[in-house]
């Protein structure tokens, strides 16, 4: 910061180093309070996780691409499988959009100098690292091959290393939860003055019903756990059957957090895709108040699903009949968000832009997979899908191409804004369009698949499978391009791209009123907030576009 | 025994059921088809099915053509683009909250009532006994002691369940270990099959044919060779076919080797014991007659008839080093005349 002594204007004008440049060395980076940096080395940890995980993914395609056995031995093939899901899941997808985007970009939407508590937000980076740590130490002690969702009472008799596992994910449960108590209470106490409720952007509202989401659920899951691994410790009979336990309880307790965890999953995304609809398209949002309590509404139901999980396991039939009641009840606060999107689009002025083109690429994937969720909410469809491919393709669906396809879509869109360097459009625009083809190629097939009866975790299948297999596999060959073209445009950018406006977008929320990259305190003086985010110079407010 | 021609490059397998050698035909042509609809299950299952998807079809049709015909008409000319002012339209937002909650719940309805029915067997209802364990389903029918089972391709044994045409028929199923899931694509019916408890599943067969039956709830190594067939026989036929299927005896002109080689198969000893050398999930059986072991307390055994006896029994009283206790015990399984037999086979595995 400058000294006081000079004039305002001098001040304003003075070119004040931005929050990559204000310090220097590696000390600086690794006990740095700035969201901003602690941002960037989640973003840094989440990629190589998803690398990581990726790449197992695609070496289980590539063994499947026959129906015998290729190249891994059907050992390896499960734990390849859990550690996919398993390092997707904890160490990728949860704390993706709002560990790495989200702590980037929520002060600065709020027009707030940082999180609540900063240093809170460092230790849960921290405690990410140990668990991530942890969960690797597992491929030291024999690896794991439970599947990420530890199922008893497999995961208690197998000899692989499920209490590191488990302790690993125990731990990264803790990072998620501060960084939820960090985001509920920065939202509530941060904002910007004149910046009411009904003034945040969706991303922030999205981003708060994900942390409520994070502080309720996560303690479910570390109690999980922690039972599981008493159990493989000291026996005492709480899920093996031989021991008098019941296994399906612990199915009941792990669903009871891990469906809300869809939930925190995929309601960033839904945030980041209402800023991206709305910036590129010169649009208010279509209907901002039934988006955002929308979001409130989801996760609040998201709690009394769990059981959807669950129809053929042996759960009451009743209880079957009640969750699937609950589960439709949860498509209607869905189908609205997406509606609304789209609504957006209507009298436009639609910039074909990259992150656009992502946000686009996610309508169309999400929809497929929230209308396929459908299928899986009816009871008696259920029974016939379940476990099969169509459910791996639904949730890749949700997953990748409602998540992963937004928080490319809020990369690309924010990049500017994290290094100051735009991205190279053609470059972009080819990678969003690989994905599209190779994630569509990889995923709608498996639904095929699926009805067809073919199961999951399967890493050998009757040679009827094989053409479909083929072509999935194939797509996910594509889809792999598709991501290494984006990992490829984005650090291109970082060093060779042009230099970005602070605000290359034009968009009106307050991330983008200061400098690209931001000063270390983001805004020189306190902002006041008079309207909405979405009010766009282009709008014709005399109505004669209505 | 149903013996269709390789339908794939043959690589030898080493499964208990390597899903290549189950022999059942292709339940469909097509991936676009349904597949056979052969229980009273699958029938009024696939209406909804249907349904669902034509609704979705139209619901997905409609939400990507706005978008797509907006992105054509709205699409960005220049920078004196005017846009809309509109922010919401209550009549329109309650409109696609409402009509969607409709189609919501007629789907609950139907499905509901769909799995109501096929969770109440009908009292009539023939009892079948299928226990799963790692990684084989054993089926059993009243009255008879030994297990069904059937040889298919490459005179690998798969476990078999036989039911009549048009009678309903009741599996009650629990598992030895882990949890396995029962699933019969074909029927449209699936259930977990979890320790420690009954579970049920009922249908009544439709349609003549051979299907196969697969494992859905991930149960380790060799979780997807955990295969079987079931196969729809005329009520007339069906209490011999049972009986042909539930006899493990020596035949005639049979040696003892290939009788022990038809008992390796049919317990399903292949699924953790190859015959080629290579380890799987226990030690393979190759020239393992008078071989030293290792075992995991330190000792050492040379293998005989009396240790191959034993760990058939009584598994884990000694383990080979290397290798962890997970095997079943086959004591009241196998009698004495299949042990020798067995024993006779493995000798011959040099």
């Amino acid at each position: 910061m400058s000294k006081s002594k000079e004039t305002p204007a001098a001040k304003a004008n003075a070119p004040e180093p931005s929050y990559l440049t204000a310090k220097s060395g590696l000390m600086s980076w690794l006990v740095t309070v700035d969201h901003k940096r602690i941002g960037l080395m989640y973003l840094a940890a989440t990629l190589f996780f998803f690398l990581v995980a990726g790449l197992l993914a695609i070496a289980l395609r590539t063994e499947l691409y026959t129906p015998t056995q290729d190249f891994m031995s059907a050992a390896t093939y499960n734990k390849v499988f859990t550690l996919h899901g398993a390092i997707m899941v904890f160490l990728f997808i949860i704390p993706s959009v709002p560990a790495a985007l989200g702590n980037f970009i929520l002060p600065l939407m709020l027009g707030a100098k940082d999180v609540a508590f900063p240093k809170l937000n460092l230790l849960s980076f921290y405690i990410y690292c140990i668990a991530a740590v942890m969960l690797v130490t597992t491929l030291f002690l024999g690896s794991l091959d439970t599947g990420w969702t530890f199922y008893t009472p497999y995961s208690k008799s197998t000899g692989t290393a499920v209490i590191m596992a488990t302790m690993g994910a125990f731990v990264a449960g803790f990072s998620s939860i501060l960084t939820g108590v960090n985001f509920v209470v920065t939202v509530h106490k941060m904002r910007a003055p004149g910046m009411t409720w009904n003034r945040m952007p969706l991303m922030i509202w999205a981003i708060y019903a994900t942390a409520l989401i994070q502080v309720m659920a996560t303690p479910v899951l570390a109690i999980t756990l922690f039972l599981l691994i008493i159990e493989r410790t000291l026996n005492i009979g709480i899920f093996d059957p031989a021991l008098g336990g019941d296994p399906v309880l612990y199915q009941h307790f792990f669903w009871f957090y891990s469906h809300p965890a869809v939930y925190i999953m995929i309601l960033p995304g839904f945030g980041i895709i209402s800023e991206l609809v709305t910036v590129h398209s010169r649009k208010h949002i279509f209907g901002y108040r039934a988006i955002a309590l929308s979001s409130v509404a989801i996760a609040v139901i998201s709690f009394i699903v769990w059981g959807h999980h669950m129809f053929v396991s042996g759960q009451s039939e009743l209880a079957g009949i009640v969750f699937s009641f609950l589960t439709f009840a949860v498509a209607v606060p869905t189908a609205i968000k997406v509606f609304s999107w789209v609504a957006t689009l209507y009298g436009g002025s639609i910039r074909f832009n990259t992150p656009m083109w992502y946000a686009l690429v996610f309508l169309w994937t999400f929809t497929v997979g929230g209308l396929t969720g459908v299928y899986l909410g009816t009871l008696s469809v259920d029974v016939h899908l379940h476990d099969t491919y169509f459910v791996v393709a639904h949730f890749h669906y949700v997953m990748v191409g409602g998540t992963v396809v937004a928080f490319i879509g809020g990369l690309f869109h924010w990049w500017p804004k994290m290094f100051g360097r735009m991205f190279n459009e053609t470059a972009g625009k080819i990678s969003a369009l690989l994905v599209f083809i190779g994630f569509n190629t990889t995923f709608m097939t498996q639904f095929f698949l699926g009805h067809q009866g073919m199961p999951r975790r399967y890493y050998a299948y009757l040679p009827e499978y094989e053409v479909m297999h083929q072509v999935s596999t194939i797509g996910s060959w594509i889809l792999m391009v598709g991501l290494f073209t984006v990992l490829g445009t984005l650090l291109h950018a970082i060093k060779y791209g042009a230099k970005a406006p602070s605000n290359p977008w034009g968009a009106v929320s307050l991330d983008w009123q200061t400098a690209s990259p931001p000063i270390e305190h983001n805004f020189h003086d306190t902002i006041h907030v008079t309207g909405s985010p979405y009010d766009f110079p282009e709008i014709d407010k005399s109505g004669a576009h209505h | 025994m149903i013996n269709f021609s390789m339908m794939f490059h043959g690589q030898l397998g080493m499964l208990g059921v390597p899903p290549e050698k189950l022999g059942t035909p292709p339940m469909s042509d097509s991936p676009w088809q349904l597949l056979p609809s052969a229980s009273n299950h699958a029938a009024s299952l696939d209406n909804l099915y249907v349904f669902l998807t034509a609704v979705c079809g139209v619901s997905f049709v409609v939400v990507i053509g706005a978008m797509v015909w907006f992105m054509y008409k709205y699409k960005y000319k220049s920078d004196k683009d005017r846009t809309s002012p509109l922010t919401h339209n209550g009549k329109l937002e309650f409109g696609w909250s409402a009509i969607p909650a409709v189609f919501l719940m007629v789907f609950f309805v139907w499905g509901e009532v769909g799995f109501v029915n096929m969770s109440s067997p009908p009292a009539d209802a023939i009892d079948i006994r299928v226990t799963g364990e790692k990684w084989k389903w054993t089926i059993e029918y009243p009255g008879r002691s030994m297990a069904s089972t059937i040889e298919v391709e490459g005179g690998e044994v798969a476990p078999y369940l036989i039911v009549p045409l048009g009678q309903p028929v009741r599996l009650t199923m629990t598992s030895k270990d882990v949890i396995h899931s029962f699933y019969i694509p074909a029927f449209r019916v699936k259930k977990d099959v979890v320790p420690g408890r009954y579970s049920t599943v009922w249908f009544t067969a439709i349609e003549e044919g051979t299907f196969p039956v697969f494992c859905t709830e991930y149960c380790g190594d060799e979780h997807s060779s955990m295969l079987a067939v079931v196969k729809v026989v005329k009520p007339e036929e069906y209490k011999a076919a049972v009986e042909a299927a539930t006899v493990l005896e020596q035949g005639a002109s049979e040696t003892a080797e290939q009788f022990g080689e038809k008992v390796f198969k049919t317990f399903a000893c292949n699924s953790c014991h190859t015959v080629d050398g290579s380890a799987k999930v226990g030690p393979s059986f190759k020239g393992v007659v008078g071989r030293t072991e290792n075992l995991a307390d330190g000792s050492s055994i040379v293998v005989d008839e009396n240790y191959i006896r034993e760990s058939i029994y009584q598994p884990n009283a000694k383990v080979v080093a290397g290798f962890t206790p997970q095997m079943p015990t086959f004591a009241g399984q196998i009698n004495d005349e299949q042990m020798n037999a067995l024993i006779a086979y493995m000798k011959t595995l040099k």
